[in-house]
C-alpha cells in the first residue's frame, strides 16, 4: 500500500525561535502571543523598523484561539468597513508564504455560504453585489452550481431546509494554523523580537494617563507602548487600567474527524443550520459548532452543541454519517455587540487595543497585524481599522456584521 | 498455518465464521475480533503507515491499539475502525488502511438513538476494581450504572488465566455480574464506552448494539446508542494501558505489547507467532513469556532491561528452558515486513514475534476531562490522578496500583465512598479476592527508548513520528509539549496518543533536561475513543431534524397545489400556481384578482400574544414606539417595536379587547422572540407591573379576506354582522359568528384594499376557510400566498421586518416617524434616536425605485450607485434593493430600496448594477399605489 | 451539559435555559437625562470577568422564569442562584 497524497504535511524548519529571558524594557510590549500578537510584532519590525519588541504570552505561543480555530479565510463581508480590512488581509494571505518563507499551506479552495430561505437568498445576493463593487471576488450560485463545486452537499429540494443557492468566493480558503503562527514567530524572532512564553501580565502601569510598564509573572517590564492582543482575555486586561470593553467572552467549540480520503473540495458554511466544514490538508474534516450562549473562560463548551452540530452536518452532508469524531475542543471568543472588531487607540496614552474579533480572528491575522502595527507605530489608526473604534458604540456608527459573521467563521 | 491454540479462549470453536480481508478469505469464530481472527490465520500485516508507507500490524489487543486500522466494507462501509475492536461476524469484508479511510457515498441505512439515564453511582470499567466498586455501591441500594467497552465484563482478567480464590477468574466475574444484573436499579452496559466526561456528573457513553451482528443486525434496532448519563458520583476504573519501549525499527508487524499477546492467547486462543523474543522493563511480561511457552510458543529469550532479573520469575523461566538476559536491550529488528529477527547486543536472534513491555500508563483521560489534576509518578513512569474530585473517584490500575487485591480494595473503597456521598449506607461487604498471579508490574525500570537509529525509532507508529522528530522539535526551540505534539504530530492520530503520549513526554524531558514532574501533559480531550457522526446526530435527522409547523388549513393548501415557503419553522403557502403558471404569472393573477375582486390567504402563522393585566397599557407603551394605552376598547393600532439600540425589531397590530386586555400580533418568524422579549422586561425590569403575557398563536386560525368584494363575501358568511363602513370602521374589530362559528373580525389591511381579518379557533379554521371559498365563488375568490401578500404590501410601501430591515434600520428610516410617539416620556429605543449617528441626513431610508424601463425587474439584493459608469473598486454604494416585483396594479415593475439620503433623493435617477449593465432607476416615495388611500373603505 | 438549579424548579439541563448576560444592570430611570456615553454604557458595555459573575438566566423551556445566578466563568460552575429582586448572595469561588 502506498501512502495517499497529502496525508502528511511539510516539515517544520530545524529552527524556530529562542526562549530569551525578558529584558527590563522594550519600545513596544505586545500582550498576547497569539496570531494577532505575533503578526503585529512582525509587522512592527518589518514595516516600521521597530524591533525592540517583546511578545508576552501567558501560556505557550499561539496556544489560544490560534491553535483552536477552523482556519477559514475569506473576505466576503457585507459592509465596506469589514470588506476593507478582511480583503486587505486576504491579499496579504496571498503573498504570505513567500513573505514568511514558511509553508503555511494557504489553499484557495473557495468558500460556499449556503442560503436556505428566500430571505437568505436576498441577503446573499445583496452581499455578493456589495463584494463585487468592493473589488472582492464573489458569485451567486444556484443549487446545481453548489453541487458542481461541492458534490457531497445534499441539494435535494425535499430536505427540511433545502439549499436554495450559495455565495461563492473562489479566493477564499484555508491555511494551516500552527504553520502560520510559527511562520510569523520565526520571522519576528529573526528580526529581533523577543517571544516570551509562560509570562502572564498581571498589571498595567500608567503615569499621568500614559502607559509606562507591564507587571508580569516574571517581573516588571517597562514599555514605551503596550498593545493588547488578548482576544477573550481583553476585558480582564483592559480592566487593569479601568477601561471597560463592550465584549463578552464565550466558549466556541470545534472538532475534527479522523483522516479520510478527499471528499470535500471546498469550504462550506451555513448560518441557517449552523454548519461550517472543510477537509484539512491531511484529510480530517474540520468543523465548527455554534457559540455557547454563556460567558466563559473555561475553554470548554457543552456537548449538546456538538450533537446539534452533527445533526445539522448530516442533513447537509449525508456522506459524513460514518465519519468519526476524533477530538473536540473549545476556544474563548471575544464577541462584540455588532460582531465587528475593536482596533485602535484607547483613552490611555500608548495603550492600543485589538479585540472583539469573535469568530473572525484567524482570517484577519495578516491584515490586522499590519494595520495594528501601523496604528502603534504612528499612534494613529490605519485607514482600514479607522471605522473599528471603541467610540462607535457611543455614536451609534456600528458595523453590524451579524448577517455575515454570526456563528460562522 | 493456523496460530489458533487447541483449547481455551472465550470463542465458540464449534461455529465457523467466514470473512474476507484484503481480498483473501479466512475463517474465525464467534468471540473473535477481526484482529484475533487475522492473527490466528497468521496475518500480521494489517495496513501501512500514513507517511512512510511502512507496514503496520497489531500492537495492542484493545482500543488503545495505534496501528490496526481497517475499512470495514460489508455490510456497510465504515472507515478507520480498529481491527482489535471489530467483533467478527459471518460475511465481514474489510481491508487494511494506509492511515486514511474512505467515506461511503451510499446513504447509511442504520438507525441511531440516544437515551438519558440518571443514577447515583456510575462505574466506568468492569475490570476487577470496577466490578467490586459497582457491587459495593449496588449493595448499598444506590442506582448504579456500570459501563464497559468490551463485549463482556472482566477487564484485564480477560487476558490472563489466573485464579481468584482458587477458581477461574471468569467465575468470580460471572458471579458479580449476575448479582449486579439481578439487583434492582442496576444497569450493566457492555460494548459501551464512556467517551466524554463533563460537568455536574454528565457522562456520555456510546453503546455498540448491533455492530457485532453484522448482516444479522435487525434493522429495527438502533445500531448505536449514545447514553447521556447524569450521575451523582462516578468511579473511574478505567484500567491501564501497557506502554511500549521505543527502539530502532520498532514498528514492524509482529512487534506487540506483551500483555496484549497474553490477551490474544487467553481470551481468543491465538498465538502471536512460533518463536518470540520478550523485551521488558518490569515483571509483568514474564507471565506472557511463561504462558506462551506453555502454549507451545518457542520463547527465544526474555530480554530484561533491568540490571538484574527477578529471581523467582527467572527461575520459572529456567524451569521451562527460557533464557533470560538481564541488563540487555533490544537495539533493532529485521524483516521484509513482519519481524524476522531481533538484535540484542551483538546477537541477532531469529523470531516472528517480539513482545514488549515498558510498564503501564493509567488511563486518566476521563479523570482529566473532569478537570482532575494529574501528577507524575516517577516509579511508574506515568501521570496518575492527583487529588480526588468531590464527585469522581478513581480505583484500580487507573490509579497506578497494579496489584490485583489492592485494586479491588480501591474499588470497594471507591464504591462505598461514592454510595455514601450519594446518601446511601453501605450494605454487606464484598469480599476481596486472593489472586494467584505470579507477576506484578511494579518495580519496573522507566525506559522510554533504547538509543539507536533515531530516524527509525518510532514514537507514534500511526503518525510515523520518530525520536529524531522529537529531537528536531526541541532543537528548534520548542519547550511546551503542546508545541512538540504539533511539530511532530505525535498523539494526533485516531488513538490520540494512548500508547505514544507518555513516551513522547519522557523523551522530551530527557532531551531538555527537565523533570517530568514539572511538565504538564497535553490536554486529554473528548472523545476517549472515536464516535461516528451519525451516532451523535441520533434521531435528529430527516423529518425529526427540525419540527415542521403547519396551520389547521394546511391540508387545503396541499390539496390545491400550493408551493410552500419555509418561514421560521412554518410551512406557508408561497403561491398557488395553476397549470402552466410560473411564480410571476401566478402572482400577477393572484394580485389582480385580489385588487379587482377578492382574495384571501392563510395568516394563521402570525404571532399572537395575549397581554393582560392592570398595567398592560403602560407596559405596551414602553415596548412600542407609539402609544397603546390610549387605544379605545374595540380599536386596533399598528405598532413598531425597537431594541434598546433604537433599531426596528418587529411590528404588528395591537387590538384592545378590554380595559385590561390586548392581543398583539407579531411577524411569523419573531413570535417566540417577542414573547421572550416581553417576559424579559416584565420579569427583570418591571416586576412591579401587573401584566401577564401568553402566546395564543396556535389557538387561532387567521384569514385575511382582501379586496373590494371582501365586504360582500363577509356579509354572506356573517349574517349577524353589520359590515357597512359606518358600523364597522377601519381599524376596529367585532366579535361575531362567521360560517356559524364564533369569530373575531378585525378590519385591518396590509394591502391598501378593503380587508377583514377573520380569526376563529384553530379547530374551525379549515371549515371557515372552505365556507369563505364557497361564499366568494361568485366573485372569483382567489387564494393567495406569501408572495402576493408581499407584492400587495410593497405597492403600498409597507415594509416587511427582516426584508426591509436588517437590525440597522430605525422607524424613521422606514418613513414611520408618524409611528414614533413624541408625547411619551420614554419607550425602549427612544434614547438611541438622539445619538449623532441617528441624526445624520445621509442615513439609508426606505424609498421606491422605478426602473426607467418598466419591463426591467431588478434582482432583490442589487446594490445602488450614483453614477452611470462604474469607477474602479471600491465603488461607493448608496444602498440596496430590498424588494422587487412586477406589479399588475402598476402595469410595470417596481422595487423598494434602502438608499442613502433616500428621502431627499426622490425624483433623482440612480443606477443599479445588474450583471454587466447599469440599470437606470427613478427614486420615488415608497407608496406607489393608491397614495390617497381611497381603496381602504371599498 | 451543565445542571442549572432553577430557583423555582430545581436542577435542570442547561439546554432548557436561555442566557441573559450580566445581572443587576437596571434600565435607567430617565434615559433622556443620560449623556451619549452613559447611554452607550447601558446599551453595550457589560462586565466580562474571569471569575464569579452575577448573571441572568431564564428557564425558557421550563417555568419561563428569569432568575439570577453567580457563576464562575473560569470553571462555569454555578455558585449560587437567586430570584429576581433578591440581593446577590456572598459566594466564594
Amino acid at each position: 500500500m502506498t501512502s495517499p497524497p497529502g496525508a502528511h504535511l511539510p516539515e517544520h524548519p530545524d529552527f524556530l525561535w529562542d526562549n530569551p529571558e525578558p529584558k527590563s524594557s522594550y519600545d513596544v510590549v505586545v500582550v498576547g502571543g497569539g496570531g494577532h500578537g505575533i503578526a503585529t510584532a512582525y509587522y512592527l519590525a518589518k514595516v516600521h523598523g521597530i524591533t525592540n519588541v517583546a511578545v508576552l504570552e501567558k501560556g505557550w505561543l499561539a496556544g489560544g484561539n490560534m491553535a483552536r480555530n477552523t482556519t477559514i479565510i475569506r473576505s466576503n463581508y457585507l459592509w465596506d468597513e469589514s470588506s476593507g480590512i478582511y480583503e486587505h488581509s486576504l491579499k496579504l494571505w496571498e503573498g504570505l508564504e513567500d513573505d514568511l518563507g514558511y509553508p503555511i499551506l494557504f489553499d484557495q479552495r473557495g468558500v460556499l455560504n449556503l442560503a436556505h430561505s428566500l430571505q437568505d437568498v436576498r441577503d446573499s445576493v445583496r452581499r455578493v453585489n456589495a463584494n463585487r463593487l468592493n473589488g472582492i471576488d464573489a458569485e451567486w450560485v444556484d443549487p446545481a452550481g453548489v453541487k458542481e463545486i461541492c458534490p457531497i452537499v445534499n441539494t435535494s429540494p425535499d430536505v427540511r431546509h433545502p439549499v436554495l443557492g450559495a455565495t461563492y468566493q473562489p479566493r477564499a480558503g484555508i491555511a494551516k494554523h500552527d504553520y502560520v503562527a510559527w511562520g510569523y514567530a520565526r520571522a519576528a524572532h529573526a528580526l529581533g523580537v523577543d517571544l516570551i512564553q509562560n509570562c502572564e501580565v498581571t498589571g498595567l502601569e500608567t503615569v499621568q494617563g500614559r502607559i509606562t510598564a507591564v507587571e508580569t509573572s516574571r517581573g516588571r517590564i517597562a514599555a514605551g507602548k503596550v498593545a493588547l492582543c488578548a482576544a477573550g482575555h481583553s476585558s480582564v486586561l483592559a480592566k487593569m487600567v479601568g477601561l471597560r470593553l463592550p465584549i463578552a467572552s464565550h466558549p466556541l467549540q470545534a472538532l475534527v474527524s479522523e483522516l479520510l480520503e478527499p471528499v470535500h473540495p471546498t469550504v462550506v458554511m451555513s448560518n441557517a443550520v449552523h454548519v461550517y466544514v472543510s477537509q484539512a490538508h491531511k484529510g480530517e474534516l474540520v468543523m465548527g459548532a455554534g457559540i455557547d450562549s454563556y460567558n466563559g473562560y473555561g475553554q470548554r463548551g457543552s456537548f449538546h452543541i456538538i450533537e446539534q452540530q452533527m445533526a445539522a452536518a448530516l442533513e447537509l452532508f449525508p456522506v459524513f454519517a460514518r465519519a468519526h469524531l476524533l477530538r473536540t475542543w473549545a476556544g474563548i471568543v471575544d464577541v462584540s455587540p455588532d460582531a465587528s472588531p475593536i482596533v485602535g487607540l484607547t483613552p490611555v496614552g500608548g495603550l492600543y487595543l485589538n479585540c472583539g474579533w469573535g469568530t473572525g480572528g484567524f482570517k484577519a491575522t495578516p491584515g490586522v497585524g499590519d494595520c495594528f502595527a501601523h496604528t502603534i507605530a504612528h499612534d494613529k489608526p490605519h485607514p482600514f481599522n479607522e471605522p473599528f473604534t471603541l467610540e462607535r458604540f457611543t455614536t451609534g456608527a456600528l458595523v453590524d456584521e451579524h448577517g455575515a459573521a454570526a456563528v460562522a467563521h | 498455518m493456523s496460530f489458533r491454540t487447541d483449547t481455551g479462549g472465550a470463542i465458540d470453536r464449534n461455529t465457523l465464521l467466514r470473512f474476507t480481508f484484503n481480498g483473501v478469505e479466512h475463517t474465525g469464530h464467534p468471540g473473535d475480533t477481526l484482529a484475533s481472527a487475522l492473527l490466528a490465520n497468521g496475518v500480521h500485516e494489517i495496513g501501512s503507515s500514513v507517511k512512510l508507507g511502512r507496514p503496520r500490524g497489531v500492537v495492542a489487543a484493545g482500543s488503545e491499539d495505534p496501528t490496526s486500522l481497517v475499512q470495514v466494507e460489508a455490510p456497510f462501509s465504515e472507515p478507520m475502525l480498529l481491527a482489535t475492536t471489530v467483533e467478527l461476524y459471518d460475511g465481514l469484508v474489510a481491508r487494511g488502511l494506509a492511515g486514511q479511510g474512505k467515506l461511503s457515498s451510499e446513504p447509511d441505512p442504520a438507525r441511531y438513538d440516544a437515551k438519558h439515564e440518571h443514577c447515583d453511582v456510575l462505574v466506568v470499567g468492569a475490570g476487577p476494581a470496577g466490578l467490586v466498586a459497582a457491587l459495593t455501591a449496588a449493595r448499598s441500594g444506590a442506582r448504579v450504572v456500570l459501563v464497559d467497552e468490551q463485549n463482556q465484563a472482566g477487564g484485564a482478567l480477560l487476558g490472563v488465566d489466573e485464579y481468584l480464590d482458587d477458581r477461574p477468574s471468569a467465575e468470580w466475574v460471572a458471579d458479580i455480574v449476575a448479582e449486579l444484573k439481578s439487583t434492582p436499579d442496576v444497569l450493566v452496559l457492555e460494548r459501551t464506552t464512556a467517551f466524554g466526561m463533563y460537568q455536574d456528573g454528565f457522562v456520555l457513553a456510546l453503546q455498540k448494539r448491533t455492530d457485532h451482528l453484522g448482516f444479522a443486525a435487525p434493522a429495527s434496532v438502533a445500531r448505536q446508542r449514545v447514553w447521556r448519563i447524569r450521575t451523582r458520583q462516578t468511579v473511574l476504573a478505567t484500567g491501564a494501558h501497557e506502554r511500549p519501549v521505543v527502539f530502532a525499527d520498532n514498528d514492524r508487524p509482529g512487534i506487540m505489547l506483551a500483555s496484549s499477546a497474553r490477551t490474544f492467547l487467553h481470551h481468543y486462543g491465538v498465538l502471536p507467532g512460533s518463536r518470540a523474543v520478550v523485551f521488558t522493563t518490569n515483571d509483568s511480561a514474564y507471565c506472557a513469556a511463561i504462558d506462551l511457552a506453555e502454549s507451545g510458543v518457542d520463547i527465544a529469550v526474555v530480554v530484561d532491561a533491568r540490571p538484574e532479573a527477578p529471581a523467582r520469575l527467572a527461575a520459572e523461566c529456567a524451569a521451562r528452558g527460557i533464557e533470560v538476559r538481564a541488563g540487555q536491550l533490544v537495539t533493532g529488528t529485521e524483516g521484509p515486513g513482519r519481524v524476522t529477527a531481533v538484535q540484542v547486543g551483538d546477537d541477532r536472534i531469529a523470531c516472528d514475534a517480539l513482545l514488549v513491555s515498558g510498564g503501564w500508563n493509567p488511563v486518566v483521560s476521563l479523570f482529566s476531562q473532569a478537570r482532575g489534576t494529574l501528577r507524575y509518578d516517577a516509579e511508574l513512569g506515568a501521570f496518575v490522578p492527583g487529588r480526588e474530585l468531590a464527585t469522581v473517584r478513581v480505583a484500580g490500575s487507573a490509579t497506578g496500583e497494579l496489584d490485583l487485591t489492592a485494586c479491588t480494595r480501591q474499588g470497594r473503597d471507591a464504591g462505598a465512598g461514592a454510595a455514601a456521598a450519594a446518601g446511601f449506607t453501605s450494605g454487606s461487604q464484598v469480599p476481596l479476592p486472593a489472586s494467584d498471579s505470579r507477576c506484578t508490574a511494579r518495580s519496573g525500570l522507566v525506559l522510554w527508548r533504547v538509543p539507536g537509529n533515531d530516524d527509525a525509532s518510532f514514537v507514534d507508529l500511526q503518525r510515523d513520528s520518530t525520536v529524531a522528530d522529537v529531537l528536531r522539535a526541541t532543537g528548534a526551540g520548542l519547550r511546551s509539549l503542546e508545541h512538540i505534539k504539533r511539530y511532530t504530530t505525535i498523539g494526533t492520530a485516531h488513538d490520540q496518543g494512548k500508547t505514544s503520549g507518555m513516551i513522547a513526554a519522557g523523551i522530551v524531558a530527557e532531551a531538555l533536561g527537565v523533570e517530568l514532574s514539572e511538565q504538564r501533559p497535553t490536554t486529554f480531550r473528548p472523545p476517549f475513543t472515536s464516535v461516528s457522526f451519525a451516532a451523535l446526530a441520533g434521531r435528529d435527522r430527516g423529518d425529526l431534524h427540525d419540527p415542521v409547523r403547519v396551520t389547521s388549513i394546511h391540508p387545503w393548501h396541499v390539496q390545491h397545489g400550493a408551493l410552500f415557503e419555509n418561514v421560521g419553522q412554518w410551512k406557508r403557502p408561497w403561491y398557488y400556481p395553476q397549470p402552466g403558471e410560473d411564480l410571476h404569472a401566478a402572482v400577477l393573477r393572484e394580485c389582480r384578482a385580489t385588487r379587482e375582486s377578492v382574495g384571501m390567504m392563510d395568516g394563521s402563522t402570525l404571532g399572537k400574544i395575549d397581554v393582560q393585566g392592570r398595567d398592560a397599557g403602560e407596559f405596551l407603551d414602553m415596548l412600542y414606539t407609539n402609544m397603546m394605552s390610549n387605544l379605545k376598547v374595540g380599536k386596533i393600532r399598528y405598532g413598531v417595536m425597537c431594541g434598546v439600540d433604537g433599531m426596528v425589531i418587529d411590528d404588528g397590530t395591537v387590538i384592545r379587547v378590554g380595559e385590561e386586555r390586548y392581543i398583539v400580533t407579531t411577524t411569523t418568524g419573531n413570535a417566540a422572540k417577542v414573547l421572550d422579549w416581553m417576559e424579559e422586561w416584565l420579569q427583570t425590569e418591571w416586576p412591579h407591573l401587573d401584566v401577564h403575557c401568553t402566546s395564543v398563536t396556535e389557538h387561532w386560525a387567521t384569514i385575511p379576506l382582501v379586496g373590494p368584494k371582501s365586504r360582500a363575501v363577509l356579509a354572506a358568511v356573517a349574517p349577524s354582522l353589520d359590515v357597512s363602513n359606518e358600523a364597522f370602521e377601519f381599524m376596529t374589530w367585532h366579535d361575531t359568528e362567521v360560517a356559524g362559528v364564533p369569530a373575531r373580525v378585525c378590519r385591518i389591511s396590509f394591502s391598501g384594499e378593503l380587508a377583514y381579518e377573520i380569526n376563529v379557533t384553530a379547530w374551525h379554521g379549515l371549515a371557515v376557510w372552505e365556507a369563505l371559498m364557497a361564499a366568494g365563488e361568485r366573485y372569483g375568490i382567489t387564494p393567495y400566498g406569501t408572495e402576493t401578500m408581499h407584492v400587495l404590501r410593497a405597492e403600498k410601501g409597507y415594509p416587511i421586518i427582516g426584508q426591509e430591515t436588517d437590525a440597522t434600520v430605525t422607524p424613521q428610516d422606514l418613513g414611520m416617524s408618524w409611528a414614533v410617539s413624541k408625547k411619551k416620556p420614554d419607550f425602549i429605543g427612544k434614547r438611541s434616536f438622539a445619538r449623532a449617528e441617528n441624526n445624520r441626513s445621509d442615513r439609508k431610508q426606505l424609498v421606491g425605485l422605478l426602473p426607467v424601463d418598466p419591463a426591467v425587474l431588478l434582482p432583490e439584493g442589487s446594490q445602488i450607485v450614483e453614477t452611470d459608469r462604474l469607477p474602479e473598486p471600491p465603488v461607493r454604494m448608496l444602498g440596496h434593493v430590498t424588494s422587487s416585483y412586477p406589479s399588475a396594479a402598476l402595469g410595470r415593475t417596481f422595487a423598494l430600496a434602502l438608499v442613502r439620503s433616500g428621502h431627499e433623493r426622490i425624483g433623482e435617477t440612480l443606477y443599479v448594477p445588474v450583471e454587466d449593465s447599469l440599470v437606470p432607476v427613478t427614486v420615488t416615495e415608497s407608496v406607489l399605489y393608491d397614495k390617497e388611500g381611497a381603496r381602504r373603505d371599498g | 451539559m451543565q445542571l442549572i438549579p432553577c430557583p423555582w424548579c430545581g436542577p435542570r439541563e442547561e439546554a432548557e435555559f436561555h442566557y441573559g448576560g450580566q445581572a443587576h444592570v437596571a434600565y435607567p430611570g430617565d434615559p433622556s437625562a443620560l449623556s451619549d456615553e452613559e447611554w452607550a454604557r447601558y446599551v453595550f458595555f457589560r462586565e466580562n470577568p474571569s471569575g464569579p459573575f452575577a448573571e441572568r438566566w431564564s428557564h425558557n423551556a421550563g417555568c419561563r422564569r428569569w432568575f439570577n445566578a453567580v457563576r464562575d466563568t473560569r470553571t462555569h460552575d454555578l455558585l449560587a442562584v437567586y430570584r429576581v429582586g433578591e440581593p446577590m448572595p456572598e459566594v466564594t469561588a
